[in-house]
């Protein structure tokens, strides 16, 4: 069992008691809830004549089924409409304050909490979404649960949950040119494999984690889950209380963050903590890493060879048969070349202010491929304020991408930015599952968003490398 | 079973879940995500009503509703309760949406090599049991199913075995679920509610809550 982990130590100052069941009740710092999860637990609460017990440390948002275009209400679409009015009246009985369109500050869920300062180190915090594990890059605690958990949280401000184990995974080195956070977390679902992380909590550490901002941690604890991990998690260092300071709650109550940052620095891991298992990867060997199949844990290297499936471990090799079969790559090749016909540039991984700073330096000055659609949907309504401020979506629209309003948009299809047939999507999503992007024929590879850049420009994967060589020289 | 959980003055029946039978429909394939089992544009609901015809909707139409190959669509499996399914199932989103379909299409218990954590989790939440078996024990017990489809599975929660035919097998069953399902308390929040004396000292303690985020004591 470990001990003196950051994990251990958050979960020791929220846990509440031990149930029945074997499992702790845990104290939820910050709940999130969004439109899609959240109806039916407020309607599980209706049916059992429950309040919101903790109004004040839930925060809400719409994303997922928002529309990226024109977002007029009521919105096109009815189901659409019908489930942000359902959040409307559910927030406003509960009085739970609501990131909204007319706010200025919705956006994806996991890209909102961190901007406004309520993502907090050694917080716990929940959402009705699997890709919460993002808010670990500030040394939270936080994980995804189902309705029927959230339905808990908003009723008793606490969940049953039962300790996992916890796995150090140690990134030595530096990240080369063109190599991303993104491509740490591809490489490492890869290596340890989507199932990899069941029964753990991810702690990224070492020197490669450590220099990267906030953005890129985020990144990484984002895709923990694509892993398997429930959650994963960044010790909070002068990088995270910089970003704190910087957030509206600390800026409203610089007081607040004197006051806290003692806590922060109590929960970081112990230099003598115990782990129950320890992962190193070496950051100079990546390159970037963009996926062949339909799991996040088929990828490879750009200049690497897709694997014959008889290569690949027994229980492997059926399901990369068939991701072969519907990607249409055979063993062998290389996905370098591999045509593309749209390229998507968002969500809560890869949809932040220097995510697509680095893209548009890829960009700048060049043309969107004529048979490629492009477009760029920022995470948020901040990101996107600030990437007009400083002339990104001039060099996006200039170059022939389409410029959106912010959410969920393509990583999952729930609006209407969709794949149509079985186009082919460079994309800085995280799931590459057969119909995630709106259509079952649709095809997905994974990859950071400077590559996406290059992949919108030359109309196939690239190794954006390349690009980078013929914009210096 | 009965799993419908109604409200009666606020008070909630949560029935013991110390073993499921019925017969079984075997799902093959390894790394079955949600986005299978429910495709996101059904999740465009308020209520989970109505999921249940739905589930593997895209395994088993096509583009023009045809139906295609799947255990879901074959008469034989229309009665089925028991979900035969190999490695890591349900992994992907955290959509309760998946099991809910499942539970609503007819399944009260899934069989498998291995679950996501968070599917788990959540049919746990609606009362269904996920246990575990090798790949060996579920590649039979998958046969079996495919030769007899009207075949009863008793899945003994308590004992954690699962006897077919003649035959019957040690499964693994989570000591939380377990305990959760056998002694009637996987619906945690009246459980928990309880403790709201000690949920508010917990939130008093923590540096980071704000008295003015804390509620008044009823
Ligand atoms: S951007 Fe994609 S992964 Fe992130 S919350 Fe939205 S749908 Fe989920």
């Amino acid at each position: 069992m470990s001990e003196g982990t950051l994990y251990d130590k958050v979960w020791d100052r929220h846990k509440v008691t031990t149930l029945p069941t074997g499992q702790d009740q845990l104290f939820v710092g910050l709940h999130l809830i969004h439109e899609v999860t959240s109806p039916q637990a407020f309607g599980m609460l209706r049916e059992r004549d429950l309040e919101v017990a903790f109004p004040e440390l839930t925060h809400a948002t719409v994303d997922h089924i928002v529309p990226t275009a024109d977002q007029s209400r009521p919105y096109a679409e009815d189901a659409a409409e019908e489930m942000m009015t359902e959040l409307e009246d559910n927030v406003r009985e509960a009085g739970i304050e609501f990131s909204d369109p007319n706010s200025g500050d919705q956006g994806i869920v996991h890209v909102i909490g961190p901007e406004q300062g309520i993502t907090q180190p050694g917080k716990t915090i929940v959402c009705g979404d699997s890709h919460t594990s993002t808010h670990g890059a500030f040394g939270a605690l936080a994980f995804g649960i189902g309705t029927s958990q959230i339905r808990d949280v908003l009723a008793t401000g606490t969940l049953a949950f039962e300790k996992q184990k916890v796995r150090k995974i140690q990134v030595d080195g530096e990240l080369g040119e063109g190599v991303e956070a993104k491509d740490v977390i591809l490489e490492i679902i890869r290596r340890l494999g989507t199932e990899g992380g069941v029964g753990y909590v991810y702690e990224y550490a070492g020197e490669a984690i450590e220099n990267l901002g906030m953005e890129g941690r985020m990144s990484i604890c984002n895709m923990s889950i694509e892993g398997g991990a429930r959650a994963g998690y960044v010790n909070p260092d002068e990088t995270t209380y910089e970003w704190m300071k910087e957030t509206d709650y600390f800026r409203d109550n610089p007081e607040k963050f004197d006051e806290l940052k003692p806590y922060w620095e109590s929960i970081r891991s112990d230099a003598d903590a115990e782990y129950d298992d320890v992962v190193t990867i070496d950051a100079n060997e990546l390159e970037p890493v963009v996926t062949w199949g339909t799991t996040p844990g088929q990828g490879i290297g750009i200049a690497e060879e897709i694997p014959a499936p008889e290569d690949l471990p027994e229980d492997k090799r059926d399901t990369a048969r068939r991701a072969q079969e519907h990607m249409r790559v055979d063993p062998g090749e290389t996905m370098d070349g591999y045509e593309i016909d749209v390229t998507f540039l968002g969500s809560c991984t890869n949809a932040r202010l220097p995510d697509l700073r680095r893209a548009a330096e890829i960009v700048q000055g060049r043309q969107v491929h004529d048979d490629v659609r492009a477009m760029v949907v920022p995470g948020s309504q901040r990101v996107q304020e600030a990437a007009e401020a400083e002339g990104l979506k001039d060099i996006f629209e200039d170059a022939g991408f389409d410029w959106r309003n912010a959410g969920c948009s393509m990583c999952l299809g729930m609006n209407e930015d969709q794949l149509e047939g079985d186009e082919a999507c460079a994309s800085s999503s995280n799931r590459n599952f057969v119909g995630r992007q709106g259509s079952k024929d649709g095809r997905t590879i994974l990859m950071n968003p400077q590559m996406v850049a290059a992949a919108a420009i030359t109309g196939e994967v690239t190794d954006v490398r390349e690009l980078k060589e013929v914009t210096t020289a | 079973m009965i799993r419908e959980v109604r409200t009666d003055g606020g008070e909630v029946e949560i029935p013991e879940v110390d073993s499921v039978s019925g017969s079984g429909v075997p799902i093959r394939g390894n790394d079955i995500d949600t986005d299978q089992i429910i495709p996101a544009r059904f999740m465009k609901v308020v209520t989970f009503d109505g999921l249940g015809e739905f589930a593997f909707f895209d395994l088993r139409f096509d583009d023009d509703d045809n139906q295609k190959e799947h255990p879901f669509n074959e008469d034989r499996f229309q009665d089925s309760s028991v979900m035969v399914v190999n490695s890591n199932f349900g992994c992907g989103s955290s959509r309760e949406h998946a099991p809910q379909a499942l539970m609503r299409w007819g399944i009260d218990a899934v069989i498998g090599e291995s679950f996501a954590e968070i599917f788990a989790g959540n049919c746990l939440a609606l009362g269904i049991p996920t246990v575990t078996a090798d790949s060996e024990t579920i590649q039979e017990l998958q046969e079996w199913v495919d030769a007899n489809p009207d075949g009863d599975i008793d899945i003994d929660v308590d004992a954690e075995t699962v006897t077919y035919g003649d035959t019957t097998v040690d499964v693994t069953v989570d000591e939380a679920q377990r305990k959760a399902l056998v002694e009637g308390v996987w619906d945690t929040t009246a459980l928990m509610k309880s403790n709201a004396g000690e949920v508010r000292k917990k939130a008093e303690e923590l540096p980071y809550v704000d008295d003015a985020a804390i509620p008044d004591a009823e």
